[in-house]
This record gives C-alpha cells, structure tokens and sequence, in this order.
C-alpha cells in the first residue's frame, strides 16, 4: 500500500488537462496514506507507554513484536470506522503479507551484513589472505598468520569434486532426458532418491569406505571431494535433467528432420539452447558445495599449514577452518573465522552473481 | 496388395518393402552406448551407497538388539546404542523449523507474486535465492551469536506466561526468580530449530512462488471483474491453485531441515534425555550425533552410526518422495479446478 509510488491522480481532483490519464487502481488515497502512517505512530506510541513504561518488560525484540501486533489491531479498527469488511480484512492479510515478507527479508540481509561487520577487524589485514596458521598462534594478533591454506585447500576440494560429478552427473541428465528407456527410469529412481542423502551420512559412507582400515587413504583433499562429489552427482544429474527438459521439443525435431543424428542434434542444438540454464544449475550446486561442512568435517582432516597434496596429509577448508575455530572459543580465533566466514561469502555472492548473469541472457531473449 | 500381384509382371518376392531404416549411425550408437554406460556406473556409486548403508542395519541390530530403535542413550562403552533421542530430537528440530519458515515463506512467496512492485520483483528472487546459497555453517554462525542471546529472553518469556501449553514448560527452572541465568535457555532444541529455518524458508518459498506465479490470470481476473480485493483474489484464486505447492514445498523444507547438520551443532548442546519440551537446554538430532560420535567410533560403532544414517536417509527419502508427488501435482495443471 505504501510501496506503491502514488500519483498525483491519486486525489479526485479539479478537472484539468491531464483528467484523461488513467487512474491507478491499486494506488494508495490519502486516506489510505493517512490511516496507515498514523497507526503505524500511534501503535508504537502505545506500546511504548505500555510495555516500556508501565510493564516490566523490556528489550528491543518484544517491542518491535508488541508494536507490530498493536499496529495490527489498530490499523483494522481505523480502517473499519469507515470501509466495509472486505476491504478491512484486505488491509489486514496486506499489513500482514507484507510484515511477513519483511521478517525474511531483514533475516537474510542481517545475516550477510553481521558477518561482514563481525569479519572486518581480520579481512582489513592483507596477511590474512597471503600467509597460513602454520607458524602462528591462535592467540597471536592479527597482523600474523593467515586463512590462505583454508582458501586453497577449499578451492582444490571444490576443483576435484566438479571435475567428477560434472561429467558423471551432466552426463546422467543427459542420459535421463535424451535417452530414456526402461534402464532410465531405474536411474532416475534411484538418483532423485539420492538426493535425499544428507550431506553428514555422505561424509559417513567416504570415511567409512576410504579412511577407515581396508583402503586407509589419508584423510584429506581426495576424501573431502569424493564425499562433495557423492552430494554433487545426483544434484547436478536431476537440475541437467530438468533443464534439457524445458528445451522445446520442437528444436529437437526440426533439428531431427534435417538428417541430424541424435548425438549431433543433442550437442548441436539441446545442450547449446540449454546452456544458460545448466551453468546456472551447476554453479548453484558449487556455491552449495563451498559451503557445505558436515561432509569435509568427517573427511578431510584439520591443518593449518598450506596443503597442495590432495592425497598426502589433511587440508584445511573455509568452512572446517570457521567449524574448528569455533569450537576452540578463543576470542582472536573468533575474528579469524568471522573474518574466514566473510571471505566464504564472498566467494559465494561470488558464484552467485555470476550465476545469476548467465542466466539473464535466456530470460532477456526469450 | 493381391490386386498389384495379378496385375505386375514381376515377380511376387520383389514387391516386399525395402526396409528404409538403416539402424542408428555409429555416432548415435556411440552416444547412446557411452550415456547408457554413465547412468550405469551413477546408478551403481549412488545406488550402492543406499545400500551399504541398509547393509549397516543388520550387523547393528544383531550387535545391539532392537533397542537399537528404541534406547535414547548413545553410550557405546557401556553398550548402550540406540537412536530414539536422536530420532525424536531431529523431528522437534525439523518440526520448529517448518512451523516457523513455513508462514514466512508463504508470506514472503505471496508477498512477491501478489504485492510487490514489478521492478522489486526480480531483485527480491535473486535475494531468496541467495539465501539458499548462504552457507548453513554461516547460518550457524549468526544463530550462535545473533540470535541465540534475544532467543534466550524469549524463551524465558514463552516459558514464564505460556508454559499451560505442554511443549514451553521448562520442568526445573522458575522463569519468574528474579536472577535467572539465561543462559539455561540456550543450546535448545527450539533456538536450533530458528536457524534451519533460515535454511528451510528459501526452499519452500522458491518452490511456492513457482507455483504462485503460474496461477491462471484468467481467472485472477475473474476474480477482480467479480470486484475481489487483492486478498480476495489471492484467498480464492493463488492459494487453492497452489495448494499442492504450498504442501509440496513445506515438505521439501521438512526433508532438508531433517538433514541439516552443521547449523544444530553449532547451537545445541548434546542430551539423550526425550522430551517434549522443546525449550529445554540441550538435545539430539541424528546428524548432530553422527558428527559428534564418528571420530573415536570403532568398527561396530561405527556400523551402528551408518545405521543411525541410514535411519536419517530413510526418513528424508520418505518425506521427498511424498513431496515429489506433491510437486508433481502442482505442476501438472490437476490443481486447477476449483
């Protein structure tokens, strides 16, 4: 109601030269503007003559629940004195939509701004990007020691996990969409019932299978992408899927109708006319994966020294690294995975925008 | 066919059809070979995996008997092994996260599709899909030390003056004293169940803004011509279209917020007592047990861990599919008679 920018037209006004433009029908009256804004005082007005002053209560939250809840009721009490009860009840689900809405919306930037302000005493300093842990403290200041071996052991799980599951998982979707027959849906079946392994009992299955006595592989990078690839696989297969499903039948047909074999006319024309989408999908599924902790917490092992060795010694990621850090509770370690955690979203606004540019393109054109 | 026989003068067998297909080119028999070969070994790795794990289950109840299912304790020196605490405390977590991101998401999905202003639009998707982006373990981050300190005051409130209702009683502490220590509010179940719904919100309100946005405008505009209000048009045109999605999305949630590990274990303090008091300092979830147990786990243990996981598959696997049909039916257009 107040979102709307509201036009001139808005009051009934004298008639004039512009009296043939047409009226906005959803546009805020003044009275609409009026009642809303004067609720919206005297409900927190209220509350805090009520709840601030007379009842022993307190704290910023309730009030702001409190205010919301008085504003409520008197907004549907002022809107009842002069409009009937459909109106009213449309004004309430409104106030409420909209309240709701708000409540995610302040949820989500909350979150990202309190990393940021939290992780900017580390990120100021240009060592934390540039060196590792291995010979400083935890207590040390800092202007020592760094997270480079968390970014780098991050970047080298993700880089083996994708190199694995794009193709495995792609080449699925592929499979599932273009192919089909009897033995697909078999596959279908059971991949989209993978889909419902938590990332914890993937992380249990590698340790298990790969660390535990018969294979005995090291704890490290390998695992820690092996059980990322185990979550990535199927994600990828279903997303590809359901992207080369989208794309018109009638593109594979006339491509079809030319004497194009089926492997010329998927290359060609499906996975071209689908790509927008797939990068999207697949780099969706990245920004997942360099977040994800339950898996590597199992696999790969804590360091604080630079490991480029995926199979020798363990290797540290941004997101065990802000895990054990806050497990340790030591207060500069705090900065140090705050810090960690700001570089972590960076990385994945990072994804983010870049998913989101690719994707424009399709949208613009179709 | 008999009147071309009588009439022609060559002979009957070479009236047969040449056969015009000449099989599939190498190219294609190459392709389909090489998919059929990568859905194979995707079917083999993942398919194996649920099957190791259901493997797990008969050694760990032969180990450990079916009290397995149904001993709250997990103490494996004392042979004490079983997972009703951790079952029960996943479902009280799961359960306050989907009573809480269910409404905002349906909120926040409405709010988009009915009531924003069109340029909003687009910028407020990309920032419910960015949430969904947003690493759990940051999540848990902010839970720890943003929210957990205000959810504690409210939580000694709810338990103060709504604890007739069963589940805000906190047996033991009086809320009233007039020096409380908070802190007994923290570590529960309720506050860890907030932050996965920070995790389970962008899911669900994705998968219902898909669905809201699909409603006919047809008869959205029945709807205004018959002089409804935006609520009206909303109440009895997008919410009964998009009921499979609501249903649909808010189990999708549930199956994620069932798994989600790093978050809860960030939050909650571990306690094997069941309890339907959700307020109550510590708990249990499954995953929350599997990361804290798998490191010093032997042989056995760790088979009655993959067990537990099992257990946790199990129960996702479930909720998606039930989901799956949901979605599915939202999707096929069967949800819009009225």
């Amino acid at each position: 109601m107040t979102m709307t920018p509201v036009a001139a037209s808005a009051q009934p006004a004298p008639v004039e030269a512009d009296e043939d433009r047409p009226r906005k029908v959803n546009a805020a009256t003044a009275d609409d503007r009026f009642s809303f804004a004067a609720c919206f005082i005297g409900s927190g007005a209220l509350v805090w003559v009520v709840y601030d002053r007379l009842l022993p209560f307190s704290g910023a939250f309730g009030f702001i629940v409190c205010w919301y809840f008085a504003f409520l009721a008197i907004y549907v009490a002022v809107t009842a004195m002069s409009q009937p009860r459909p109106i009213v009840v449309d004004k309430l689900a409104g106030a409420v939509v909209q309240g709701g809405a708000l409540v995610v919306f302040f949820a989500v930037l909350s979150t990202i701004v309190y990393t940021f302000v939290e992780g900017r005493h580390a990120i100021i300093h240009l060592n934390f990007f540039t060196q590792t842990m291995k010979v400083t403290a935890p207590t040390a200041p800092l202007n020592q020691g760094g997270i480079l071996h968390a970014i780098v052991g991050t970047l080298i799980e993700i880089g083996i996990a994708v190199i694995v599951s794009f193709p495995l998982g792609v080449g699925t979707g592929v499979y599932m969409a273009e192919v089909g027959g009897g033995f697909a849906r078999i596959v279908r079946t059971v991949v989209e019932a993978m889909t419902a392994l938590p990332d914890i009992v993937a992380g249990l299955f590698i340790y298990t299978v790969l660390i535990v006595p018969p294979i005995s592989l090291q704890t490290g990078g390998l695992a820690a992408a092996c059980a990322l690839a185990i979550t990535m696989v199927p994600i990828i297969a279903r997303t590809t899927e359901v992207q080369l499903r989208i794309v018109p039948g009638g593109l594979r047909e006339a491509s079809l109708a030319l004497g194009t074999s089926r492997w010329r006319t998927v290359r060609m024309v499906v996975l071209p006319t689908a790509r927008a989408g797939l990068a999207t999908a697949v780099i969706l599924g990245i920004a997942r994966a360099i977040g994800e902790t339950a898996a590597v917490l199992l696999t790969s092992g804590e360091s604080n020294f630079l490991n480029l060795n995926p199979i020798n010694n363990p290797m540290n990621s941004l997101p065990l690294y802000i895990y054990h850090g806050f497990s340790s509770g030591e207060t500069l370690a705090k900065e140090r995975y705050w810090g960690a955690a700001s570089v972590l979203l960076v990385l994945v606004l990072v994804l983010f925008v870049t998913a989101r540019i690719l994707a424009r393109p399709r949208s613009g054109r179709s | 066919m008999s009147v071309a026989v009588t009439d022609s003068t060559t002979p009957v067998d070479d009236d047969v059809p040449r056969s015009i297909d000449r099989g599939l080119p190498a190219s294609d028999r190459a392709f389909f070979a090489g998919a059929r070969v990568v859905g194979a070994l995707v079917l083999v790795l993942t398919g194996s995996i649920g099957l190791f794990l259901f493997l797990q289950l008969v050694p760990t109840v032969h180990a450990y008997g079916f009290s397995f299912f149904t001993q709250a304790a997990w103490y494996p020196t004392y042979r004490q092994v079983g997972v009703l605490s951790a079952v029960v405390g996943t479902f009280e977590v799961a359960a306050v996260a989907v009573v809480i991101s269910v409404p905002l998401a349906l909120l926040t999905a409405l709010y988009i599709t009915e009531y924003a202003p069109r340029w909003l639009r687009g910028p407020l998707v990309s920032l419910v899909d960015l949430m969904a982006a947003i690493p759990s373990i940051i999540y848990g981050l902010w839970g720890f030390f943003l929210l957990m300190p205000r959810a504690e005051e409210l939580a000694r409130w709810l338990s103060a003056y709504m604890s007739w209702i069963p589940i805000f009683k906190y047996p033991g502490t009086d809320p009233h004293a007039a020096v409380t220590l908070t802190s007994v509010f923290g570590s529960s179940a309720a506050i860890a169940g907030v932050v996965v719904s920070m995790m389970v919100t962008p899911i669900a309100c994705a998968l219902m803004r898909g669905v809201f946005d699909q409603a006919p405008i047809g008869e959205r505009e029945g709807a205004l011509a018959l002089g409804a209000t935006r609520w009206g048009v909303i109440r009895s045109v997008v919410l009964p279209f998009g009921r499979s999605g609501i249903i649909g999305g808010t189990m999708l949630g549930l199956g994620r917020a069932l798994g989600e590990t790093i978050a809860v274990s960030l939050i909650l303090s571990q306690s094997f007592t069941i309890t339907i008091h959700i307020l109550q300092r510590g708990s249990n979830t499954i995953s929350y047990l599997i990361a804290d147990e798998y490191s010093n786990a032997t042989v056995g243990q760790l088979r009655a861990l993959l067990a537990a996981g099992f257990v946790l598959f199990g129960i996702t696997l479930i909720v998606n599919m039930i989901a799956a049909v949901f979605i599915t039916r939202s999707r096929s257009g069967a949800a819009t008679e009225i």
